[in-house]
C-alpha cells in the first residue's frame, strides 16, 4: 500500500488550493501606495555608439516623475557575474562592466538606454516615445565563429577580443589524445548545435522597489528563484548598500527554469530610483520584454570525436565547443560551459581519456545563462548523439553499446574531476527497456509502415551533477558564492512548527514535499507545519531553488535542524518523565522511556520549552527553534536512461512523438507524484528543444523569433502522455534523505532521444542521413530527405 | 475615460476606463481580480482567459469598453458557493496538473468552456482545444489527465501518477 503521509507518500498539494482559485499572490498582484511605474526605453540595434540623448522633451510629459539613462549609474557597480573562469593559460576570463543602464556605447537589442518613471505606465510608455537618442551603428557581432576570428569587431573595446576565456578540462593531454584517435580501430565524429532558447516561465519577470525614508530601509519584491543572491549581488556589488537595510522578497513566482536566478538591471533600477524618486516604482515585464531581457539558454556549437577499440569499447572523446555568452556576463553565465558541461562528458561511461574545450564568446546578443538543466543537455546531448551515430556507423545495437560501456563499479572517478557515489545503470535501463516496450517496437513500426509513415525508435542515457553544490570544490573552481543552504525549524508553544527555508518554490511544491519530511521525522501530522520561504527577512541566508538541489541541499539542512530539535526536545522530555534523555524514544510524536509505559506527548514537550516552570534551566535554554546549515559534500548523481517513438510523415517531413518513456534514479524520494511532474515538465521542454523551439537572430543582430507568434513554445497538441518510472533507485550516499533531485532531469534526458528515433526512422525509410540538428523542423527533415 | 459597467461573478463592477483600457487590466487594476493574469502581449499564452457572456475570451485582447454590459465570469467565482473547489479545480488538484499556478486561471477556464461544449472529449480533443493555453511546467501530461477526469472519464489507464 502506497504510504498516504510522510516521505514516500504523495498528498495533495497544498499550495493549489490558491492557485485554483486566483488567490496566488505573484509579484505583479502586488501595489505599493503611492507607487509610480517605469517603462524601460530598450535598444532597437544590436550595436551603436550613443552620440547623444535628449530627454528634455519627455520630461516635459504629463505624469513624469524622472528619468534615469546611463550617466546616472555611471558611479554605481555593474552587475557581476558570479563565476571566474580559467582559461587554459592560466589567465583570469575577460570580464566587461555590465551597466545598469546603457552608458556610451549599446551591445544588444533589449538593452535599457533610458527608464522613465511616471504616476502611470501608460504615461511613462508615451514619454518614453519623445526621447531624442543619437546613434552611430556599429557592426553586429552574431556569429560565434566569426567573433572568435582574428580581427573580428569586437563587443568591448576594452577587452583584447570577443573570446571570454578559451578553456581546457579534462585528464587528456594532447598528446594522450592524438595517440588514442591514431591507434583507434574507429572514430566517430559530429558536428552539432544546441539551440538558442528562451526560458519562458509563463510569468514575466517583475520588479518593484519601495524606500522606507523613516529608517533608510528598501524592500524589493521581484520575480526571484534566489532572493538571499539577488539581495547580496545587488548590495554588494552593484549599488554599495547595507545588506540589513535591504529586504527582497520573492512572493508566488510562476516558473523560473534558471532564467530568475540572476541578477537583473532591472531589480537594482527600481530598488535605486524608489530612493530617488521618493517613491515606490513597479516594472512589470511584457512578454516582447522578456524575449530581449531575459538571459538566455544553451547556444553552444561542438564538433565531438569519439575512438573505440576493435571491440567497440570507448577509448577517447575529444570536444570542441564554441559557447555564446551573449554582450555581457550574466550571473552564472560562465560556469555554464565550462563547469556544468565540461565535468559531465563522461556521462554514465568508463571512457578513459577525456578533453573538453570551451571557447566562450562575447556577441552582440541578449547575455546566455543557465536554463534547466544549463550544460547538462548541452554535454548529454553531444555524447549521446555521437554514441549513437558510432553504432550506427558499426552496425551496433545502440543500447547494447551503451551498456558495453557502462560505468559499474561505484564510487567511480571520471577522467572530468567528478567521483560518481552511486548508481546502476543497468538497472535502470533494464525499466526503461520495459517502461517504453521496446519488444514491441517492431510491431508499432510495421504499422506505422503500414500507413506510409516512418517510425523511429531513439534511446538514451544522461547523467547529472545535482545538489550544487560543495562550496570547497566550486569555489576552487572559480565559484565566488558558497553553495550551502539554511533551514530554521520554529516550534511554537502548542507544537505547531514554521520552518524557514533558503529555497524557494516556484512549481516545484516545496510547501507540500518539506512538510512531509519533518512530519516524518517527529511523527506528527504534516498539516502541523508550514514552510515559510522567498522573503530575506523572515528567512535564514539561503543560496535559492537552481541545480535540482532544493531537497537534497535545503532538505538536508532541514533535516539537520530537525535533527536538533528532537534531541532538544528528548532532553526536555527526559526530565518530565525524570529519566535520561538517551533512553528517550520518540515515535508517533510521543516521547517514551524505552522499556517502559512512562510516556508524554509533543505538545506537553513543546509547551514547557516555552513555559519553563518545571524545566531544567540550569542545563538547557528555553525555547524550541534550531537553525542549521547545510553544505554537500559532494554533488548528487541522479542518472536515467530515456526513449523516444516519433513518426514522420514523409510527404511533409512533420515528426510526431507517438511514445515517451523516462526511467530515473533520483535516489529516494519524498513525494512521487511531483516527482513524476517534474520529470513530464523536463520532457515537454525537452521535446520543444528537440522539435520546436529556436532562438534566431539575423545578421544585424535583431531577434527574429521574439514573441510567441515566431518562437515555437510547445503546446498540449505536440506532446504525447509520458511513461515515468523511478523505481530504480540507488540512494545518494552522502546526504541524510538519500536523494538526488529531479527538477532537470527530464530537460537533460529527453532532447537527444528525440533526435537519435528521428535518425532512426529516416535510416529505416532507406534515407542516408546521419544527423538533424535541433530543432528538427518538417523543413528542415523534408530538406534532408530531398537534398 | 469612459464608465464601464459589468457584472463580474454575479456582482455588478462599474469604473472609468480609457478606451486603451484592457478588460484583463480592468479586472487586475479596477476590480482587484488579479487572478486573471497575463503572460504575454499576443494573445498566444491564454493565462488570461475569462468567460464573457459564456464564452471563454482572452481578456488581454478584449478593450474593457467592449465588455460594457457584459457578464463576464473569472477564476475568482469559479469555486462552489459554500467555497469548495469545483469538479474541474478539484480534478487539477487530484491529478497534479498545475506546478507554478501561473497558467491554471486560463487553464481552468477553457476547461470549462471545452467541458460545457464538449462534455466528455477526448485526450485528442482535449490537446486540440488547449492549443491557445501554454503551460510551461506540466508538459501537459496531467492536464489533459485531469480535464478527462473532471469529464467523468476513467484515468487510471493513463501512465505514471
Amino acid at each position: 500500500m502506497p504510504k498516504d503521509s510522510g516521505i514516500g507518500a504523495s498528498p495533495k498539494r497544498r499550495e493549489d488550493v490558491r492557485f485554483l482559485t486566483g488567490n496566488g499572490n505573484y509579484t505583479d498582484d502586488i501595489n505599493v501606495h503611492g507607487q509610480a511605474y517605469v517603462h524601460f526605453l530598450r535598444a532597437d540595434v544590436a550595436h551603436a555608439t550613443i552620440n547623444g540623448l535628449d530627454t528634455s522633451a519627455a520630461e516635459a510629459m504629463p505624469g513624469v516623475v524622472k528619468i534615469f539613462t546611463g550617466d546616472d549609474f555611471a558611479e554605481v557597480g555593474g552587475i557581476p557575474c558570479g563565476w571566474g573562469v580559467t582559461d587554459r593559460h592560466g589567465e583570469p576570463q575577460q570580464e566587461p562592466k555590465h551597466p545598469i543602464i546603457a552608458h556610451g556605447k549599446i551591445r544588444h537589442v533589449g538593452e535599457i538606454v533610458a527608464a522613465v518613471v511616471a504616476d502611470s505606465l501608460e504615461q511613462a510608455r508615451d514619454a518614453a516615445e519623445a526621447i531624442e537618442l543619437d546613434l552611430s551603428d556599429l557592426p553586429a557581432v552574431v556569429n560565434m565563429k566569426s567573433a572568435a576570428e582574428d580581427g573580428a569587431t569586437k563587443v568591448h573595446d576594452d577587452l583584447t577580443s570577443n573570446v571570454c576565456y578559451d578553456w581546457v578540462f579534462g585528464n587528456g593531454e594532447d598528446d594522450a589524445m592524438e595517440a588514442a584517435f591514431a591507434s583507434a580501430a574507429h572514430v566517430t565524429t559530429l558536428e552539432l548545435v544546441n539551440n538558442r532558447l528562451v526560458a519562458n516561465p509563463m510569468e514575466p519577470r517583475v520588479a518593484i522597489g519601495e524606500h522606507n525614508k523613516s529608517n533608510d530601509e528598501y524592500t524589493l519584491y521581484t520575480t526571484s528563484q534566489n532572493p538571499h543572491v539577488i539581495r547580496l549581488l545587488m548590495c554588494a556589488f552593484v549599488l554599495g548598500l547595507p545588506e540589513h537595510k535591504v529586504r527582497v522578497v520573492a512572493p508566488d513566482v510562476g516558473g523560473g527554469f534558471g532564467s530568475k536566478i540572476f541578477h537583473y538591471a532591472e531589480e537594482a533600477f527600481c530598488t535605486h530610483a524608489a530612493k530617488a524618486c521618493g517613491r515606490a516604482v513597479k516594472w512589470s515585464s511584457t512578454r516582447s520584454e522578456a524575449f530581449i531581457s531575459d538571459a538566455h539558454g544553451r547556444d553552444h556549437l561542438t564538433t565531438i570525436d569519439l575512438a573505440l577499440d576493435a571491440d567497440n569499447n570507448f577509448t577517447a572523446l575529444r570536444t570542441r565547443t564554441h559557447a555564446n555568452m551573449g554582450a555581457y556576463l550574466s550571473t552564472f553565465s560562465t560556469s555554464v560551459p565550462t563547469y556544468l558541461h565540461g565535468t559531465l562528458m563522461a556521462g554514465n561511461y568508463k571512457t578513459p581519456l577525456i578533453q573538453v574545450n570551451v571557447k566562450s564568446l562575447f556577441t552582440n546578443t541578449v547575455p546566455v545563462d543557465a536554463y534547466r538543466g544549463a550544460g547538462r543537455p548541452e554535454a548529454t546531448y553531444s555524447i549521446e548523439r555521437v554514441i549513437d551515430k558510432a553504432a550506427r556507423e558499426l552496425g551496433v545495437d545502440p543500447i547494447a553499446l551503451r551498456r558495453q560501456n557502462f560505468v559499474t563499479e561505484f564510487p567511480y572517478e571520471t577522467p572530468v574531476a567528478l567521483t560518481y557515489d552511486t548508481g546502476d545503470y543497468h538497472g535502470t535501463m533494464d525499466k526503461l527497456e520495459a517502461a517504453a516496450d521496446i519488444s514491441g517496437f517492431a510491431a508499432r513500426r510495421a504499422e506505422s509502415e503500414a500507413k506510409g509513415k516512418l517510425r523511429g525508435l531513439g534511446v538514451n542515457c544522461y547523467i547529472e551533477a545535482c545538489g550544487i553544490a560543495p562550496s570547497n570544490v566550486v569555489g576552487m573552481l572559480g565559484a565566488r558564492a558558497g553553495l550551502y543552504d539554511a533551514a530554521t525549524v520554529r516550534v511554537n508553544a502548542t507544537g505547531s512548527i514554521s520552518v524557514f527555508v533558503g529555497a524557494h518554490s516556484h512549481g516545484q511544491g516545496h510547501e507540500t514535499a518539506f512538510p512531509q519530511v519533518v512530519a516524518e521525522m517527529i511523527g506528527i501530522d504534516e498539516s502541523m507545519i508550514d514552510i515559510v520561504h522567498g522573503d530575506t527577512g523572515r528567512v535564514p541566508f539561503g543560496m535559492g531553488t537552481y541545480g535540482s538541489r532544493s531537497i537534497a541541499v535545503c532538505g538536508s539542512a532541514m533535516v539537520r535542524a530537525t535533527e536538533k530539535i528532537i534531541a532538544k526536545a528528548k532532553k526536555i522530555a527526559a526530565h518530565l518523565l525524570e529519566a535520561s534523555d538517551a533512553d528517550i524514544e520518540l515515535k508517533d510524536g510521543v516521547f517514551t522511556v524505552a522499556g517502559t509505559e512512562k510516556s508524554i506527548d509533543w505538545g506537553s514537550v513543546t509547551l514547557t520549552a516555552y513555559v519553563p516552570a518545571n524545566y531544567p534551566l540550569d542545563e538547557l535554554e528555553p525555547g524550541l527553534e534550531e537553525t542549521a546549515f547545510y553544505d554537500p559534500a559532494n554533488f548528487t548523481y541522479p542518472a536515467g536512461a530515456y526513449a523516444c517513438e516519433v513518426e514522420i510523415d514523409p510527404e511533409t517531413g512533420k515528426v510526431t512523438v507517438e511514445r515517451f518513456a523516462a526511467a530515473d534514479d533520483f535516489g529516494n524520494i519524498i513525494n512521487p507524484m511531483i516527482v513524476d511532474g517534474q520529470v513530464h515538465g523536463g520532457i515537454g521542454q525537452g521535446i520543444g528543444q528537440a522539435l520546436l523551439e529556436n532562438c534566431v537572430y539575423d545578421e544585424d543582430g535583431q531577434l527574429l523569433s521574439a514573441s510567441y507568434m515566431d518562437y515555437a513554445m510547445p503546446r498540449a497538441d505536440d506532446v504525447p502522455f509520458y511513461a515515468v518510472d523511478h523505481s530504480s533507485q540507488t540512494p545518494c550516499t552522502h546526504n541524510p534523505l538519500g536523494v538526488k533531485g529531479c527538477g532537470e532531469a527530464g530537460a537533460i534526458g529527453s532532447p537527444p532521444a528525440v533526435v537519435n528515433a528521428v535518425i532512426d526512422a529516416l535510416q529505416s525509410g532507406g534515407h542516408d542521413i546521419t544527423h538533424i540538428d535541433m530543432p528538427v523542423s518538417p523543413s528542415r527533415v523534408w530538406a534532408a530527405m530531398n537534398g | 475615460m469612459s464608465q464601464v459597467t459589468m457584472t463580474v461573478n454575479g456582482k455588478t463592477a462599474s469604473g472609468d476606463v480609457e478606451g486603451r483600457t484592457l478588460l484583463s487590466q480592468f479586472l487586475r487594476e479596477n476590480l482587484n481580480l488579479t487572478g486573471t493574469h497575463v503572460g504575454c502581449d499576443t494573445s498566444q499564452c491564454g493565462a488570461c482567459v475569462v468567460h464573457v457572456n459564456g464564452e471563454a475570451v482572452k481578456s488581454c485582447t478584449m478593450l474593457a469598453a467592449e465588455a460594457d454590459g457584459a457578464d463576464v465570469a473569472t477564476i475568482e467565482g469559479q469555486a462552489n458557493a459554500d467555497g469548495s473547489l469545483n469538479t474541474i479545480q478539484q480534478a487539477f488538484q487530484d491529478h497534479h496538473g498545475l506546478q507554478c499556478g501561473f497558467c491554471t486561471p486560463g487553464m481552468v477556464m477553457s476547461a470549462a468552456a471545452l467541458l460545457k461544449d464538449n462534455p466528455k472529449p477526448s485526450e485528442a480533443e482535449i490537446r486540440d482545444y488547449l492549443e491557445g493555453n501554454i503551460c510551461r511546467c506540466t508538459g501537459y501530461h496531467n492536464i489533459v489527465k485531469a480535464i478527462m477526469a473532471a469529464s467523468g472519464q476513467d484515468v487510471s489507464a493513463i501512465a505514471a501518477e
